[in-house]
């Protein structure tokens, strides 16, 4: 279980590559990765700042890996998100679970995205043609994460 | 009691600190009291959480409910819903 938080951009491939390599047992890898939008809420965005609660951050996503770990049969998950300053196309974050089979990978990479959501503790910040504004909680993202209840 | 107190994201820029060391009285014991007595205490403070929707908390890095105790040297901090992914 890996879990990173960083400024720098990630390599798909790379994250990937080194997460099953050596390991036979794994037949399956579900990865997810989350992108900066160049519109949110009606608004052109020119670029988002991610602010983060350091320490806490790397805990609660610690916390979720080990949820899903628990919950599905998993080989591993890694769960890496980027904070400062980012433009429309930039990744922001990528999760990976590795498994035997599809189904723990899949379930269990939705799981985590959807906790990480409404857990982790990062804030958006969108520069728009009008300044510069909070982006706000939505409820979608929490009723994704009830279901898993 | 001392306790450090972190703000983050817009009740930072809402209230202007994003860290400060507190000696709270002893009748503080739980975060809805922190919360009631901070307000109290600052008419800024009042405003920003009576502004934010639903300022969450933590304790010591783990998110804490209103009931959540806080003791002596523990680090709490206040902050609006995540917004990360």
């Amino acid at each position: 279980m890996t879990v990173r938080v960083q400024r720098e951009d990630f390599d798909v491939g790379v994250e990937i590559g080194r997460l099953r390599s050596g390991n036979p047992r794994i037949g399956a890898v579900a990865s997810f990765v989350g992108v900066v939008r160049d519109i949110n809420e009606g608004a052109t965005v020119g670029s988002i700042t991610l602010e983060h609660y350091p320490g806490m951050t790397e805990k609660s996503l610690e916390e979720i890996a080990e949820q899903a770990k628990a919950r599905w049969n998993l080989s591993d998950v890694l769960i890496v998100h980027r904070i400062g300053t980012l433009a429309p196309t930039d990744q922001i974050v990528l999760v990976v679970t590795t498994s035997s089979h599809r189904g723990d990978a899949f379930a269990a990479c939705q799981f985590v995205m959807d906790y990480l959501k409404t857990e982790a503790p990062f804030w958006k910040k969108e520069v728009t043609a009008d300044g510069m504004r909070w982006v706000d909680a939505r409820d979608s993202d929490s009723k994704a994460q009830q279901r898993w209840n | 009691m001392k306790l450090r107190l972190l703000y983050f994201a817009s009740l930072r820029e809402r209230v202007g600190t994003a860290e400060e060391t507190l000696d709270v009285p002893d009748g503080v014991t739980t975060v809805a009291q922190l919360r009631n007595w901070l307000a109290e205490r600052s008419p800024l403070w009042a405003e920003a959480f009576a502004e934010q929707r639903s300022v969450r908390a933590a304790v010591d890095q783990t998110m804490a409910a209103d009931h959540h105790t806080v003791h002596d040297g523990a680090e709490v901090a206040f902050f609006p819903p995540v917004t990360g992914g």
